[in-house]
């Protein structure tokens, strides 16, 4: 029996098209469809209901060196925690060197912090942390049934919550990428940080996992219906929609971001486009801190190697469907393969409904993409097949594929900035 | 996602298993999607159909209907000759989810036996077939 998160009454209300997914039901759309969803946040605003992540607290004397030692990043940066702290995002490797989950470290004060990770990995990476902690001193807790989250991502997003914030000046004042405040325990220090407009503590997150601009919102699960209805209401004119997991997957795979256990996984965390999650040093040599599943990663030689591919149309192939080489030689398998409904080709480029330099009249058909595992190292720019029954589509292995996203943009020039089709004029 | 209700099933089309709808116009019919199948499917981003002279025998697959969901075979309701086929919907897939039954048509086929038609399913007996999926 599949679990539902806090709103999923609000979903089932308002026609969700609903799919298992983690063992909780989530919508996969909702009646504009996922087309709609997709475009509308590269445009305009997005709400997903992520409140089947899972959250662990992570406190005590032997947090940080817990967490340092399990989690790849170089947790460092998170301390002392500045005005707005930070979070970062990075993965958690076995000794075999391959991939336990991804997750965002939060860190609230030297000894205490929050780990987001996948639906349904709570209690395994609890466990993984627990068995590998290098000393005592670390309190493990899985806050998730008492969580809810929502993620709001979009250009509008800024414009979207400020009205809904009880000091909005204050909540966004140098909130850049992976920065964070408050606090959704109202027993918090930071909890008074970040208001709802009703007094709800919030903990406000300059994050998401789409590649556009936006905010997570971490809250106690009683207060989240409430929020979500304030959201969508909010947006009513703005081009908001709530969206599903057919959105989120097709905007994250644009987006160039891993989907755990598919794209990373049951393998060694090296040769794929997110290494930058490692604790490399200067110039990208070495490794600036000692951390489980580095002498697997270095010593993963002949490792395969997972690449970022673009099609030339919207047709897909399923995950594990085969990759071929000019000659028909098969190469690797298809990891994740999604259609993003936001991006086309013009003259063999790759243009998003968001880009600046859009031709006039613009409307992408969507082009496939997503990422393949392959035995040998193929440049940008190489033509592969990808094959699955009688289906065979010609792709390219690219270095990014949604171009113009905004998840990086400064948050004071989104709250500023007239809706994405308006910015600018197309050519 | 649409309950049995809501789905529109006109009474004057046959019905397949697998949820194409036939229409007989004349000697010819034309065939695509229901709505329950493009209600299923979700967003159609991509069509790809034969080529008009190209024969098929009945439930064999003539094409591919690919929504942001999967990637689905679609299988003609009658054997024959591929006489029309619908090239608008390369330029707006999403025909098959605003208009199954009208703008969002696939091919038509010219039977090679007419009396394959008698074996589709009527409303009634499609909508009982819905109701066993349920």
């Amino acid at each position: 029996m599949a679990r539902h998160t806090v709103l999923g009454q609000w979903h089932r209300r308002h026609g969700a098209n609903p799919a298992e997914f983690a063992g909780y039901e989530m919508p996969l759309w909702y009646p504009a469809g996922a087309r709609a969803e997709h475009l509308a946040v590269l445009t305009a605003v997005g709400v997903f209901d992520t409140s089947h992540m899972a959250v662990l607290t992570v406190s005590g004397p032997g947090a940080f060196g817990l967490l340092q030692r399990c989690h790849t990043r170089d947790l460092g940066v998170l301390l002392p925690p500045g005005d707005p702290p930070r979070c970062t995002y990075g993965v958690f490797l076995d000794a075999r060197g391959h991939v336990v989950d991804d997750a965002v470290v939060y860190g609230l004060s030297p000894d205490r912090f929050l780990v987001v990770v996948n639906a349904g990995m709570g209690p395994r990476v609890a466990a993984h942390l627990a068995a590998h902690a290098p000393g005592p001193g670390a309190g493990i807790a899985d806050l998730t049934d008492r969580l809810g989250k929502i993620d709001v991502q979009g250009p509008g997003a800024a414009r979207v919550l400020e009205p809904l914030l009880a000091d909005p000046d204050r909540a966004f004042q140098d909130l850049d990428y992976f920065r964070f405040r408050g606090h959704f325990d109202p027993t918090a220090p930071e909890a008074g940080q970040v208001r709802w407009h009703d007094g709800a503590p919030i903990l406000l997150s300059r994050t998401g996992y789409t590649g556009e601009f936006g905010f997570e919102l971490y809250v106690e699960a009683h207060r989240a219906p409430a929020i979500w209805a304030d959201l969508v209401e909010a947006g009513e004119g703005r081009g908001l929609l709530p969206c599903g997991l057919a959105a989120r997957d097709s905007l994250r795979t644009g987006a160039v971001l891993p989907l755990a256990h598919q794209d990373i996984g049951e393998w060694p965390f090296v040769r794929n486009p997110w290494t930058r999650v490692l604790p490399l040093g200067p110039g990208g040599t070495g490794y600036t801190k000692e951390f489980l599943g580095r002498a697997a990663i270095e010593a993963a030689v002949d490792a395969a190697w997972t690449l970022p591919f673009a099609g030339f149309d919207p047709r897909k192939v399923p995950s594990g469907a085969s990759v071929h080489g000019g000659s028909g030689r098969e190469l690797g398998t298809v990891l994740t393969c999604a259609t993003d409904m936001g991006i086309d080709r013009v003259e063999g480029r790759i243009v998003s409904v968001a880009s600046p330099n859009r031709p006039a009249g613009f409307t992408p058909r969507g082009l496939c993409c997503g990422f393949v595992r392959v035995g040998e190292p193929l440049p940008p720019g190489t033509r592969v097949e990808l094959r699955h029954g009688r289906r065979s589509i010609p792709v390219e292995i690219v270095s990014d594929i949604r171009p113009d996203r905004t998840a990086r943009v400064p948050i004071g020039a989104m709250r500023t900035r007239r809706s994405a089709s308006s910015q600018e004029e197309p050519r | 996602m649409k309950t049995l209700d809501e789905l529109i099933l006109p009474h004057d089309l046959r019905y397949t298993r697998d949820h194409e709808w036939a229409r007989v116009e004349g000697d010819l019919v034309r065939v695509g999607i229901t709505d329950y199948a493009q209600d299923q499917l979700g967003d159609v981003v991509y069509v790809e159909l034969p080529e008009a002279g190209q024969t098929f025998a009945r439930g064999e697959a003539f094409g591919t209907v690919e929504s942001v969901k999967a990637v689905s075979e679609l299988y003609l309701p009658v054997g024959g000759e591929i006489v029309e086929v619908n090239t608008g919907l390369s330029d707006a897939p999403q025909l098959v989810n605003e208009k199954p039954y009208d703008r969002g048509w696939m091919v038509v086929v010219r039977p090679s036996d007419p009396a394959e038609i008698g074996g589709l399913l009527d409303v009634e007996a499609y909508r009982e077939h819905l109701r066993g999926i349920e």
